[in-house]
């Protein structure tokens, strides 16, 4: 859905909204993937965000998102001196990943490392700061960052999104969009979960101490 | 949010209310919002458009690459044209005093996006420099031209890199043309013939960015893209009505940017960015950001 602040937004510092403020929300995206600053990722470019990612400040951007700054922080214009002070690893390579149109020209793969977490998502920014994360570790998923959105990946047992979605009205956390993806029939389902309201540490935690939920993360509310 | 602008119109009419009013109903709807608080957000950006437009006019910005800065300040200090005085040359430093903030990884706001974000603030504030406006009647005009980027949004693109500058200052030329009008007391279909009448106009334009810089011909591009809008303005407030309704326009616009060579689509494969001197001065620039 688009919405009058997105097109009358974001507050950014400058200077491309897809290739710095969307750059920046899909590396905010990582480090919420990870639940802080990853110590290790690769940035893979893909398309426009490889050709003419560095003028626009891309690398920076992603970095900044990494390091969770958002768009509006003016600290993404030191995000790399930063990223070297602290002593974090963190890669650019230039690759293809796909064709137009199933691969929008500003995409980017990114793996990241935080202690024992390991993830890798896919991509794109859509323009006007939009975003668009299109896969999470392999599962097909649809995450645009514009509500607070929780991603779980469960054994696929049944009467667990009941069990999910009377946790969350527990704790008065409305559900928006609720969407559901496996690889194989029996396999693990991938569920994203967007909802209005911040979901609390405690509704976290509850979702972690289910047992057939292998792990679930919640992603900030990054535009929109 | 509306998917045509004929449908926000009709709505509009049949309510006898604004447009602003008609898409600020409908955001709240949308978003569960109350239409305060959207108001309130709007009004932030007003803030931030106007600081920008302060920190561009002083003049002593400079881009990363060092290939655009200061120029603002030239329409501001400078020799005398034909438009001196006017309000068409306080538009003109205006949009480009945002783009140059940008252009220095400064603070803007995207509308629809950095690479357009000069035109908007430039025709608004620019109008506000010789006209008083309330805060409301501004937050009015903002909403309306969130309208008009988000019925592009849905049946075109507001990104280069899928439609050429046309969805980006083209876009915004749409936006600031349709939200002046309102300001300026036009009814809701003058907004709409002025939608069109600014996007006639940019149709085609591609986005060929020096070295892929938002930068060169970004900055001059929001002031012609300005230019194309209060001109716009002027036709749709004088009565002049465009027979193609705006969302064909922009459906028209949409079709132009499928078509159009990647080249022509911020990758600097391609128009100005593909020149000579193009080359050379990206190659040079590039080199000086790597070493910076």
């Amino acid at each position: 859905m688009v919405s009058l602040l997105d097109i009358i937004g974001p507050v950014m510092v400058g200077p491309s909204s897809s290739h710095t403020a969307g750059a920046c929300r899909l590396g905010l995206i990582a480090h919420d993937l990870v639940a802080g600053t990853p110590e290790r990722a690769l940035i893979e470019l893909h398309g426009s965000f490889a050709r003419t990612g560095e003028g626009h400040g891309t690398d920076k951007a992603i970095v900044g998102g990494l390091l969770g700054f958002r768009p509006d922080d003016e600290r993404l214009r030191e995000a790399l001196q930063i990223m070297e002070k602290e002593g974090l690893d963190y890669r650019f390579e230039k690759t293809t990943l796909g064709e137009e149109p199933e691969v929008h020209p500003n995409t980017v793969r990114i793996t990241v490392h935080r202690a024992h977490r390991h993830h890798v998502m896919l991509g794109a920014s859509l323009g006007a700061g939009r975003i668009r994360v299109s896969e999470i570790d392999g599962y097909p998923v649809e995450v645009d960052g514009s509500h607070h959105t929780i991603v779980m990946v469960a054994e696929d047992v049944k009467g667990s999104i009941a069990r999910i979605a009377g946790i969350l009205s527990e704790a008065d956390v409305n559900i928006a969009t609720l969407r559901l993806s496996r690889k194989h029939r029996g396999g693990d389902a991938f569920m994203v979960i967007e909802v209005d309201d911040r979901p609390t540490d405690e509704v976290g935690a509850a979702l972690k101490a289910l047992p057939w939920v292998r792990w679930t993360h919640r992603i900030e509310k990054v535009g929109g | 949010m509306y998917h045509s602008l004929h449908d926000a119109i009709a709505d509009a009419e049949a309510r006898g209310v604004s447009l602003a009013t008609a898409a600020l109903d409908i955001e709240a709807r949308d978003q569960g919002r109350p239409v305060a608080e959207i108001r309130e957000a709007l009004l932030r950006a007003l803030h931030v458009m106007r600081g920008a437009v302060e920190q561009g006019l002083t003049g002593d910005l400079r881009s990363n690459s060092g290939l655009v800065g200061g120029d603002a300040a030239k329409l501001r200090t400078g020799p005398e044209g034909p438009l001196a005085g006017t309000v068409f040359r306080e538009v003109l430093m205006r949009a480009i005093a945002v783009q140059e903030v940008n252009a220095a990884m400064g603070i803007i706001v995207a509308a629809p996006t950095a690479g357009g974000a000069g035109v908007l603030p430039g025709v608004l504030l620019g109008l506000a420099s010789k006209q008083q406006f309330s805060d409301h009647a501004m937050v009015d005009a903002l909403a309306t031209a969130g309208l008009i980027g988000a019925v592009v949004a849905q049946r075109a693109s507001l990104s280069g890199a899928e439609g050429g500058c046309q969805a980006e200052t083209g876009a915004a030329a749409g936006m600031a043309a349709g939200a002046a009008t309102q300001l300026l007391g036009g009814t809701p279909a003058q907004v709409g013939h002025a939608v069109a009448l600014a996007q006639q106009g940019t149709l085609g334009l591609v986005c060929d960015p020096l070295g892929g810089l938002v930068e060169l011909p970004c900055v001059f591009r929001n002031a012609t893209g300005a230019a194309i809008a209060l001109a716009a303005v002027e036709m749709a407030i004088a009565g002049i009505t465009f027979a193609i309704p705006a969302d064909e326009v922009i459906d028209t616009m949409g079709e132009i940017g499928r078509e159009m060579d990647v080249r022509y689509r911020e990758t600097a494969g391609g128009g100005l960015a593909a020149t000579p001197t193009g080359r050379r001065l990206a190659k040079e620039r590039l080199t000086q950001i790597k070493r910076a």
